[in-house]
């Protein structure tokens, strides 16, 4: 596989490539028409072959200093400048600077009689005389099949035109040549037959009244090229291919954040808000703020000093500067700044394409680094859901390419589930933010949570918004035992809890302090209690004093008596005598002996 | 109606021819460099015209390759062709003149039907 293409862009590169220099054109070729080989270019009337062609002309004269020839088969060179004027190609300019030849080949029947074999050398000798004369590199036949309608001899205008391509081919101009579709082929008179390097296919299609202009490259030899149809707008600056963008998905991803201008929700992000060049989108139902949201971001990126460029869909500029100014949020003073550029445009008022085509253009020229769009959905009116999806796609790569952060807002209809968009673009989303309704106790609040976002920590958790006079805050919603409250029941639960934290609060001091009081009471008795404790204490102690006095004071007074009486007994006194008592018989009979 | 109108173009046609073939004829012959081609339209040119036109004619050859400007000029597409610059109107015969009856009538010297004006 990666063998296969790595093959392909070999052979992509060995095959030198004519800038068209057409808005998305060389994209889908991957550099632009074969050089030096002629390029069919097929579509029904109107399909904007001419100006395609002489687009070619002008933009290789103007960007690839290539001069080229323009042999009209159909109109005058004067009918072809003032037409081209209108567009903002100055073909008299190019022409006195002998960057551009036309030359008006003029076939009319009525002249013409044929008489015999002929062949159409004339027609070379003159478009190499007009090759030369300006040196040109580039060639457009417009258109051939004219040829057919002034001569009649088929078979002798078939065997020339496939000689002049060779012719064509052997000069080394990169060659246009323009062909009127046929029923059922491709051109009506079979030109693709002899065209086999490239032929690119024209069509203007009306689809529910809109008129879509689309380009399909049916065949390019030996280069790859975006096979899709293609839309295209014929606008002030000539043609513009869709996607601008290229095939591949190749965009770099930064790592850099971007603030959403609400902190609460930064935080919910991982901490620091979106990644610079995602896509956001904030989808809800009607009426949940997602218009103040993205207007958060909007005044967070221009308060930083980047552009931003916001698009509308449903309200004026003025209306949403005044709704925001409702918020908190004044938006006036960034446009005077020129940080901010509001657009406005119903979706139904021109085709998908030429919205797409107009917010390429207003991106170009304006370089935001933020881009909003509100509500996209409503961009589904503009065309059915599959082409709404596949413009999306394509914007989003292209703001991806460039780094633009988008932030889109989706409205859910009611009956919708919440967890869905009408265009189907959730899945080429970075980061969505969903916004929802909660009814109960007779009132709406608003519930944030972030559904997806790749690549950041993010929160998992339900925060009820609110929109105040100074912007949205963001609040944690009540989750307790009687499930999720928000608002007033929010409100009410949390006074509620107030109260009956107070009332704990009074109970608990009360308790404590006839504690204390029992504890002091306690103390009091156990202070007593000591105070006895030590009387019984100081009583014993004297109670042991006095006996021991007493019993001294009797031995003493017996021995006294021994004495007087000579008893015989002393002895045996001293054996029951005790040993502080024998110190004192002792000292008794020692003074007694 | 249709056919009353038919008529009349065809009187009228026949007038303007019948002026012609006595009228000075201004040819020029536009040939590609000399190949067999050129040289047998130019000697069939020279024939057919003092065949029928006597010494009332001017024939002018010129190749492309040395005056492409004149081609552009002279809205040439194809070689040979043949201009009849004078008698009005302008008509190019576009061809290698071998079909002689088609040149007369080109140059309005045969009527459609074989009839000489």
């Amino acid at each position: 596989m990666s063998k296969a293409r790595r093959d392909l862009r070999v052979l992509a590169g060995a095959l030198p490539k004519a800038p068209t220099g057409i808005e998305g054109l060389d994209n889908i070729t991957q550099g632009g028409l074969p050089q030096g080989r002629p390029t069919l270019i097929c579509g029904c009337a109107g399909s904007g072959k001419t100006l395609f062609a002489v687009e070619f002309l002008v933009r290789g004269a103007l960007q690839c200093n290539e001069p080229g020839v323009y042999i009209a088969f159909e109109e005058t060179s004067q009918e072809l400048a003032q037409n081209m004027a209108s567009l903002g190609f100055e073909l008299e300019e190019l022409i006195a600077r002998k960057q551009l030849l036309i030359d008006y080949v003029e076939i009319q029947r009525s002249q013409i009689r044929e008489t015999g074999e002929y062949d159409l050398e004339a027609l070379f000798v003159r478009l190499g005389y007009a090759i030369d004369s300006i040196g040109a590199k580039r060639v457009v036949l417009d258109s051939l099949e004219t040829l057919f309608t002034g001569l009649t001899n088929t078979a002798i205008l078939r065997a020339e035109l496939s000689r002049l391509f060779h012719w064509l081919k052997a000069k080394g101009v990169t060659a246009i040549i323009t062909a009127e579709r046929g029923d059922g082929k491709l051109t009506r008179h079979g030109l693709e037959e002899y065209v086999s390097d490239c032929v690119i296919l024209l069509d203007n299609r009306v689809n529910n009244q809109f008129s879509t202009r689309r380009v399909r490259v049916v065949k390019y030899r030996g280069s790859s090229h975006g096979s899709d149809e293609y839309p295209f707008l014929i606008g002030e600056r000539g043609i513009s291919v869709l996607p601008i963008t290229s095939v591949g998905l190749t965009h770099s991803a930064s790592t850099e954040r971007i603030g959403s201008g609400i902190g609460r929700l930064d935080t919910m992000l991982g901490g620091d808000g979106y990644y610079r060049g995602s896509s956001i989108l904030v989808s809800g139902t009607a009426g949940t703020g997602k218009t103040s949201i993205s207007s958060h971001l909007v005044d967070a990126t221009c308060r930083s000093g980047e552009r931003c460029l916001v698009f509308l869909f449903e309200e004026s500029p003025s209306q949403l500067i005044r709704n925001m100014r409702s918020i908190g949020i004044d938006l006036e003073p960034w446009i005077k700044q020129g940080l901010l550029k509001l657009h406005a445009a119903r979706p139904t008022l021109y085709g998908l394409e030429a919205h797409l085509v107009m917010m390429h253009r207003l991106t170009d020229e304006f370089k935001p680094s933020v881009v909003v769009m509100d509500p996209v959905t409503n961009l589904a009116s503009g065309g059915t859901a599959t082409e709404a999806k596949s413009l999306l796609t394509r914007l989003i790569d292209y703001f991806k390419t460039s780094q633009i952060t988008t932030f889109f807002t989706s409205l859910t209809a009611g009956d919708q589930s919440p967890e869905s968009t009408d265009v189907g673009i959730s899945s080429l989303m970075d980061t969505w933010l969903l916004v929802r309704d909660v009814e109960s106790n007779g009132e709406r609040n608003r519930m944030l949570y972030v559904l997806k976002s790749r690549g950041m920590a993010h929160s998992n958790q339900v925060r009820e918004f609110k929109l105040t006079g100074h912007g949205i805050e963001l609040v944690d919603v009540y989750l307790g035992p009687g499930g999720v409250l928000t608002g007033t029941a929010r409100t009410a639960q949390e006074a509620r809890e107030r109260a009956e934290g107070v009332l704990r609060a009074g109970d608990m001091g009360r308790r404590k302090r006839l504690l204390d009081r029992n504890r002091q009471a306690l103390q009091a008795q156990l202070n007593a209690l000591c105070f006895e404790l030590e009387t019984a204490e100081e009583e014993l102690q004297r109670l042991d004093s006095q006996e021991e006095t007493r019993s001294e004071v009797e031995g003493e007074d017996r021995a006294a008596m021994a004495r007087a009486r000579h008893a015989d007994f002393l002895k045996e006194l001293r054996i029951q005598g005790s040993k502080a008592q024998e110190g004192s018989l002792a000292h008794a009979c020692h003074q007694e002996n | 109606m249709l056919a009353t109108k038919k008529t009349e173009a065809k009187t009228r046609g026949e007038t303007t021819r019948a002026s012609a073939a006595r009228k000075k004829f201004k040819l020029r012959l536009y040939v590609a460099g000399a190949t067999p081609r050129s040289i047998r339209a130019i000697e069939d040119a020279q024939k057919l015209c003092s065949k029928h036109l006597g010494d009332r004619f001017t024939l002018e050859v010129i190749d492309i390759y040395q005056r492409p400007a004149l081609a552009r000029d002279e809205q040439i597409v194809a070689v040979p062709t043949l201009v009849r610059r004078l008698p009005e109107p302008l008509r190019k015969l576009v061809g290698d003149l071998s079909d002689s009856e088609r040149v007369l009538i080109g140059l309005d010297l045969l009527l459609r039907d074989g009839r000489k004006p």
